[in-house]
């Protein structure tokens, strides 16, 4: 374990793939509205999220005009909530509170954590600022990586501009069986309204990661999570977006599993006026699993978006991907999920779900689907669908004197129990399951 | 304890009549049976009392200990005592059994101004009647109804009777689609209920059932009217003549 001496804030380690993503960035450019990839999404507000970093300049006048656009950027943002007391995390501390866990505490301005703070069983556990010290060196070798490997065949320039300009990150390496979880609890910084988050975790074979992320960094947030997990590896994410209501966020999850690993990761989105939560899973290995789920509920000005991209490239793997949205007053949510199935990926099992449920006329749920399949020997299934609350499900319950109000949330969380029925502990569910619940309750019209 | 007068209800939709003027008075403690052929009203008639949407009430009244809730939500008529096992209970996944019940009775009691029921006095409660109807604990864990064979479902319904304790049951068809050992267990379970403050109205196509729930008054409804009324052995004699006769009589 390295104690957290003197990060040199001037040095910007990577600069390898900082610099390589950089060209990207200029070379590919930002998101369109009107492209395939952002059919149903307005990509314009993630798009301006940017935050330079000190100290270093990129290839070519980029950063400038970050630069001049952030004071237009700063009047855009709504501050009808509460600016949060530094240090007071924003999503209920109780929430994992049953769970033996260690908590590390990440804002914007991390340049140093506490060794005590970040316990690990089996493994190590650095900042991103530190990735150049030699005993870290592991890092470059990861960050970058998966992202750069997933710019093929739709561009997603908003994580090239993350591993290009982002400071702050958490790096774990595995390389042990790890029964702990590692709660990563991000804190608001005052005044900081971007931040770019980059972390990068690394499962040795055999070796075993939960990794949980609460609270919110920032109002506006780019994130990139790379995950390489080695044969036999098992990694645990879950994620909570809680419930700020004007949250810009653009979120990808990058893995690639070795054979016989596995991977699961559920994201719970509570509010946030624009997501955009994409998740690109690899099964690269034979016999390996991979689950992506969530659950969000929006209400008024919120648009969801969840875009899945999974690869079936070794053989005799399964794959699931169940999300469900529950949206409220003219809420908008958008599933884009793609299950893709390599030459010679024989006896893959692909499963896919995606559900609106609508509990008005003003709200939308965008799905688009895919399957795209060059092995024979597989099962693939996908299914859409979006609707309203059941009407005699609803008579039922009211029928035993339950208030409608109440039997509408009733069936909202039955709705949702299917996304949370993914998640491997039991305790993480139940407490998902009871801010849910929550969530409806303060949420009527 | 249930007085209907004169009640005319119509489809929602296509504004078709199926009660058409019906009239019915159960007193306090009473069991009483209504029989009829398919397509009679006696569904339309259970779902009108407990409020369903797709209906309106084209006219008459119906009061229950004198109040009037032809106006009342659902809800408010659960908490005013009325309980209607369904013929077709729904399923519900992602709901638990127990769950649902606790929720269901707590809301009944909250409504009423009584202390909630907490965690382990349900527990303790909904055993005991899960037992005496034979119901198993593993129906208990299951979500609401899901999967639940018919007979199961009916079983739920009972269930759900018994820790409810409503004054005003109407059980729909709850003797179909069970087997006889059922039916006695179904019966037993209604007959534990019988008594002073509690009136059942028993919507059924077989007499069989009324040979262990013994009904004070058998009525025959056909076209959306009570068209005769009489003791258990009118039901007896529609068993032998059937509900041709009748109508005919009517007419
Ligand atoms: N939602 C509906 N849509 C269309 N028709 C309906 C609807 N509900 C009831 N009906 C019609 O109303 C009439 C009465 O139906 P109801 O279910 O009340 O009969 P029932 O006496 O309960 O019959 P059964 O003995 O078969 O259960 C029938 O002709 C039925 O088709
Ligand atoms: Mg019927």
């Amino acid at each position: 374990m390295n104690s957290s001496t003197s990060p040199l804030a001037s040095e910007v380690p990577l600069a390898t793939a900082r610099n390589r993503a950089a060209a990207f960035v200029a070379q590919a450019g930002y998101p369109k509205r009107g492209q395939e990839y952002w059919k149903f999404t307005d990509p314009s507000p993630l798009n301006s999220i940017r935050e330079p970093v000190e100290g270093f300049n990129g290839p070519g006048g980029g950063m400038r005009q970050d630069a001049s656009s952030r004071g237009e950027r700063n009047r855009h943002k709504t501050s009808d909530q509460p600016t949060p007391q530094q240090g007071a995390p924003l999503s209920p501390l109780s929430l994992f509170s049953a769970i033996d866990r260690s908590i590390i505490d990440v804002s914007g301005k991390l340049t140093a954590i506490d060794p005590s703070r970040c316990q690990i069983e089996n493994g190590s556990v650095c900042i991103l600022r530190q990735a150049d010290l030699p005993e870290h060196s592991w890092v470059s070798q990861t960050y970058g990586v998966l992202e750069l490997e997933a710019q093929s065949p739709v561009p997603r320039t908003l994580a090239s501009a993350n591993t290009w300009l982002a400071e702050t990150g958490i790096c774990i390496w595995a390389n042990g069986q790890n029964s702990r979880p590692i709660e990563l609890r991000y804190r608001t910084s005052p005044g900081e309204t971007d931040v770019l988050i980059h972390h990068v975790f690394r499962i040795d074979a055999g070796a075993s990661l939960t990794v949980m992320e609460t609270g919110t960094p920032a109002s506006r947030i780019n994130k990139v999570i790379e995950v390489e997990i080695d044969d036999g590896g098992e990694f645990n994410h879950v994620q909570v977006q809680g419930r700020e209501h004007d949250r810009v966020s653009s979120g990808h999850i990058f893995a690639r599993l070795g054979s016989e690993s596995v991977f699961r990761s559920f994201t719970l989105t509570a509010n946030g006026s624009m997501t955009r939560n994409e998740c690109v899973v690899t099964l690269a290995g034979d016999r390996a699993s991979a689950h992506v789920a969530g659950a969000a509920v929006g209400d008024r000005d919120f648009h969801h978006d969840d875009t899945v991209f999974v690869t079936h490239a070794g053989q005799d793997c399964e794959s699931r991907q169940v999300f469900k949205k529950v949206l409220r007053n003219g809420a908008v949510g958008v599933f884009q999920g793609k299950i893709l199935v390599k030459p010679g990926a024989q006896k893959t099992d692909g499963y896919q779900l995606s559900q609106g449920l609508l509990l008005d006329e003003l709200c939308q749920f965008l799905a688009k689907p895919e399957l795209e399949i060059y092995a024979d020997d597989v099962v693939c299934s996908h299914g859409s669908t979006c609707g309203t609350v059941d009407t005699d499900a609803l008579f039922y319950l009211r029928s035993r004197g339950i208030t409608e109000t109440h039997a509408q949330d009733i069936l909202a969380l039955a709705f949702l129990m299917q996304a949370l029925d993914e998640i491997a502990d039991p305790r993480i569910s139940d407490a998902l399951r009871e801010l849910l619940a929550n969530w409806l309750a303060r949420h009527h019209q | 304890m249930l007085r209907i007068s004169n009640l005319h209800a119509a489809l929602e939709d296509e504004m078709k009549p199926i009660l058409n003027g019906l009239d019915l008075c159960v007193k306090d403690g009473e069991v009483h049976a209504i029989m009829g052929p398919n397509g009679s009203g006696k569904s339309t008639l259970s779902y009108v009392l407990s409020g369903r949407e797709g209906y309106v009430v084209t006219g008459g009244q119906v009061e229950l200990d004198g109040r009037d809730i032809l106006e009342m939500e659902p809800e408010e008529r659960a908490v005013a005592g009325l309980f209607l096992a369904f013929q077709y209970p729904v399923e519900i996944p992602g709901v638990g059994n127990m769950t649902f019940m606790r929720t269901a009775l707590n809301a009944l009691r909250k409504a009423r101004g009584l202390p909630e029921r907490s965690a382990a006095e349900f527990l303790r409660l909904v055993r005991s009647k899960a037992k005496q109807l034979h119901v198993s604990p593993d129906m208990l864990k299951r979500p609401v109804n899901y999967g639940f064979s018919g007979g199961e479902k009916k079983r739920n319904e009972i269930l759900q009777m018994a820790i409810l304790e409503p004054k005003m049951c109407i059980l729909d068809e709850t003797d179909s689609g069970l087997d006889i050992d059922a039916v006695r267990q179904v019966a037993a379970g209604v007959n534990s209920l019988r008594g002073p403050g509690r009136s059942i109205l028993l919507i059924t196509h077989y007499q069989r059932l009324l040979n262990y729930v013994e009904p004070d008054v058998v009525h025959i409804l056909v076209d959306g009217r009570i068209v005769e009324t009489g003791g258990p052995e009118l039901a007896l004699k529609v068993e032998d003549t059937g509900y041709n006769a009748l109508q005919a009589c009517e007419a």
